[in-house]
């Protein structure tokens, strides 16, 4: 026992550089003159848990690569032993800011493989809610991105607005934050009584809100100073990566799932799609802030032109009878039990359909055996992809860009990871 | 108002009014720290459409006692790496200068009766001394010894970053605020801060702000963005900007020595809105002769409560700044704004004085000299 015992700190580190050789993580510095800092997975603007490994030459970025997974609770495959209906609702828990959109895309993909068509009130209602749901996404966006680069005002008042969107999601469903209302069929229910009212109050507001946060921030040298030229990608490297989105058409291609593939109706509105010059944050923040006033047109729109009927299909093997139909009709009781029992059969086959969520091109992709679970259900998760473009962007800018980077791309971890 | 000049065993008031100043100035500085973060979270709120603290005591005033209570109790951690002592000093080291600082600040001008019928203005100040100004920009400068050694000794990356950036942010801005002061100091003559207070008795016009237009207005702007640089705060913060360096130097410290840190962040806030108000906005002077009969003391702190609410307006407006951008407001725009500014004062001090009435400069005289009116009569210009 003449060998000095290794101390409780020496084993630590032993631990952890084991552990780091396991993930390939290397934390030695390239030289002598840099220094490796871990930002994250608890750190204030990394969005969640994302961590990333840094190394700094002063306080420029040499390297930064981006580690993930802190928040994977295994989705996707959770999805595959739920039933098609009941999946809906961890569709809602991956993007837990657009949870309308993650909804419209997992049902949307459901629908093609039952190959059923979904009457025009329950289309329209589908496009109003994930416009609510869009603009309520890109206003806690441009709440934690202009909190990130120190303006703390913009927090507060978009996250102030927010509440009134939110407000109308939690009329509808009831819920405030995973209402899975869009499910296959159509939604859940119709829109209460005074809910469109409600909705035209609010949409008439918006646009001073929006001259509200402009004038906050886009008159702001600092602001301006921050975000211009700072973390630009070309359309090309953004394509190679496979971002799309908001990052994607600030770069300046005019790519919007509503405009190139529309589903839900969307060639029935009228409405333009943004897009920058530079593909530098600050055209990343113009293109989503005026995003949010097409947004609040295509809402305008469906107001004015709500079309009466049902928000379900008729279809008894998708969607469960109304409730008077179950006292009387002996095959609306059977329906409405097979269904809650055994749930939806779609026809064996896959499929996938690209929606515009608030942060890029969401799909769900599923392949059917003809069962009531899919046998694979796979997420396209624009996030992940988004993030891919991290360490290109941050690539010799300063730590303080970023922060600003990372709120431009708008990430949800919980999308990434799933 | 005239206070006789009462009697206290071997003393008289005038004698021992510096050390009531003394407990007076520094009790209130440290009284005053609550209720200034009550004003800031409420002012805060009112800026940003929420309601701020209201359940602590009426309106919410009570809030800060009851976050000290917390940090006191708090458990306090030293992390196994840290260098003890430094990591100890070096909140004392940012405490102490900041509550010396306020030796200097002039908070009022006392009429005593002499006896005998002799009127004479008195200070309410700790130290009346001549190099008042020296003093104070030696001390603010101390400051960021507590913050580069609070990074270094607490062994933490980020906390070294914090302490890398204030060390650099200091340098570069108590240059520009050094300018800006000098000019000051000529406008008014002197390097006696109660001196200068007492230049600027008059009317609005009568303010360093108001003199030598332009250049009295551009120092006092340079001052102004200055000394929001000098406390750190925002949009100045990045020693401890939250969204990149989660808190700077202070990452690694809790408890009490935490509370130190940020009661050092409201005390040297106060003691600088105190220094701009004595030496761009007539101090303890009201705005206009007519406005005479409110006490000088209440001026000054209306004053200063001013300018805290300009440094929470700032906050609640401007994102932060770059780093590379803060250096190059500070070294591109505002030293040489200032610098200008100082010499062209200086030229037209020395043109428009004639020669026969110009006088030693700086003007240093006794504080308590029996013929002090007269002295002072002699150095106008």
């Amino acid at each position: 026992m003449s060998a000095k015992p290794a101390t409780g700190s020496a084993i630590r580190t032993l631990v952890g550089m084991a552990a780091a050789n396991a993930l390939g993580i290397t934390l030695d510095p390239i030289d002598e003159t840099t220094m490796v800092v871990n930002m994250g997975p608890q750190h204030p603007s990394t969005h969640g848990v994302l961590r990333l490994v840094m190394e700094l030459d002063g306080e420029t970025i040499v390297r930064c690569t981006p580690h993930i997974g802190y928040v994977h609770t295994g989705i996707e495959k959770t999805g595959e032993y739920q039933t098609y209906m009941k999946a809906v609702t961890i569709t809602d828990r991956m993007d837990y800011l657009s949870a309308h959109i993650n909804n419209l895309a997992y049902t949307l993909a459901v629908e093609k493989l039952l190959g059923i068509e979904i009457p025009p009130r329950a289309q329209a209602l589908r496009v109003m809610l994930s416009e609510i749901q869009r603009i309520a996404s890109h206003l806690v966006w441009l709440a934690t991105h202009a909190l990130d680069i120190g303006a703390m005002t913009a927090y507060f008042y978009a996250f102030r607005d927010r509440e009134k969107l939110l407000d109308l999601t939690e009329m509808m469903s009831g819920v405030r934050l995973m209402p899975s209302w869009i499910v296959p069929g159509g939604l859940r229910g119709d829109a209460p009584e005074g809910w469109f009212e409600r909705c035209a109050a609010v949409v008439d507001e918006l646009p001073m809100r929006f001259g509200e946060y402009e004038t906050l921030l886009d008159q702001n040298p600092i602001w301006r100073e921050r975000t211009q030229g700072v973390g630009c990608i070309t359309v090309d490297e953004c394509l190679n990566l496979g971002v799309s989105g908001p990052t994607l058409r600030a770069s300046g291609l005019a790519y919007d799932v509503r405009k190139v593939a529309p589903y839900c109706g969307f060639e029935r509105y009228d409405f333009h799609v943004p897009v920058g010059t530079f593909g530098d944050v600050y055209d990343r923040y113009r293109v989503r802030l005026a995003e949010m006033r097409q947004s609040r047109e295509i809402l305008k729109q469906a107001i004015e032109t709500m079309p009466d009927g049902p928000v379900r299909v008729g279809d008894r093997k998708v969607a469960p009878p109304p409730r008077a139909e179950l006292d009387t009709s002996m095959e609306a009781l059977i329906h409405h039990f097979k269904l809650w029992t055994e749930g939806i059969r779609p026809p064996a086959g896959e499929a996938y359909v690209p929606v515009e969520s608030p942060k890029g091109e969401i799909g769900f992709y599923l392949v059917s055996d003809g069962s009531n679970k899919p046998w694979r259900m796979h997420e396209r998760p624009p996030s992940f992809m988004n993030l891919q473009a991290l360490p290109r962007l941050c690539q010799g800018r300063l730590i303080a860009d970023v922060v600003a980077i990372i709120g431009s791309i708008d990430i949800v971890l919980g999308e990434i990871d799933r | 108002m005239v206070i006789p000049n009462i009697s206290l065993g071997p003393f008289t008031l005038v004698d021992v009014l510096p050390y009531v100043a003394l407990v007076t100035i520094l009790g209130v500085i440290l009284l005053a720290t609550p209720f200034l973060v009550w004003y800031e979270r409420v002012a805060l709120a009112l800026i940003q459409d929420r309601l701020g603290p209201n359940r602590v005591g009426p309106r919410g005033l009570l809030q800060a006692f009851a976050d000290g209570i917390k940090l006191f109790l708090k458990e306090d951690i030293r992390p196994s790496a840290v260098d003890a002592t430094i990591y100890y000093a070096a909140p004392v080291l940012m405490m102490i200068p900041a509550l010396a600082a306020c030796a200097v600040l002039p908070v009022a001008d006392l009429r005593i009766d002499m006896g005998g019928g002799r009127i004479e203005s008195v200070p309410f100040v700790v130290g009346n001394v001549n190099i008042g100004i020296l003093y104070l920009l030696g001390l603010t400068s101390l400051q960021v010894y507590g913050i580069v050694l609070a990074g270094w000794a607490s062994n933490n990356k980020y906390s070294l970053m914090g302490g890398l950036r204030s060390s650099a942010q200091t340098i570069s801005y108590e240059l520009s605020m050094t300018m800006a002061v000098l000019t000051g100091v000529l406008i008014s003559g002197s390097t006696n801060m109660v001196e200068i207070v007492r230049s600027q008795a008059g009317t609005v016009a009568d303010w360093n702000i108001a003199k030598f237009l332009p250049l009295g207005f551009i120092a006092t702007v340079v001052y102004l963005i200055a000394m929001v640089a000098e406390t750190n705060r925002a949009p100045f913060d990045l020693p401890e900007a939250e969204s990149e360096l989660v808190a700077g130097f202070h990452t690694e410290y809790s408890s009490m020595k935490f509370a130190m840190f940020f009661m050092c962040e409201y005390a040297s806030m106060l003691v600088i809105s105190g220094v701009a108000t004595a030496l761009w906005f007539g101090g303890w002077n009201s705005p206009h002769p007519a406005l005479n009969f409110v006490p000088g003391f209440v001026w000054f702190i209306l004053k200063v409560v001013a300018f805290v609410m300009v440094y929470v307006w700032v906050r609640a407006t401007l994102p932060r700044l770059r780093y590379d951008a803060l250096m190059a407001l500070g070294w591109k725009r505002l030293l040489p704004i200032a610098l200008a500014a100082l010499v062209l004062t200086a030229t037209w001090d020395a043109v428009r004085t004639p020669a026969d009435k110009k006088s030693g400069w700086p003007v240093i005289e006794a504080p308590h000299d029996a013929d002090k009116p007269a002295a002072r009569a002699s150095n106008a210009r």
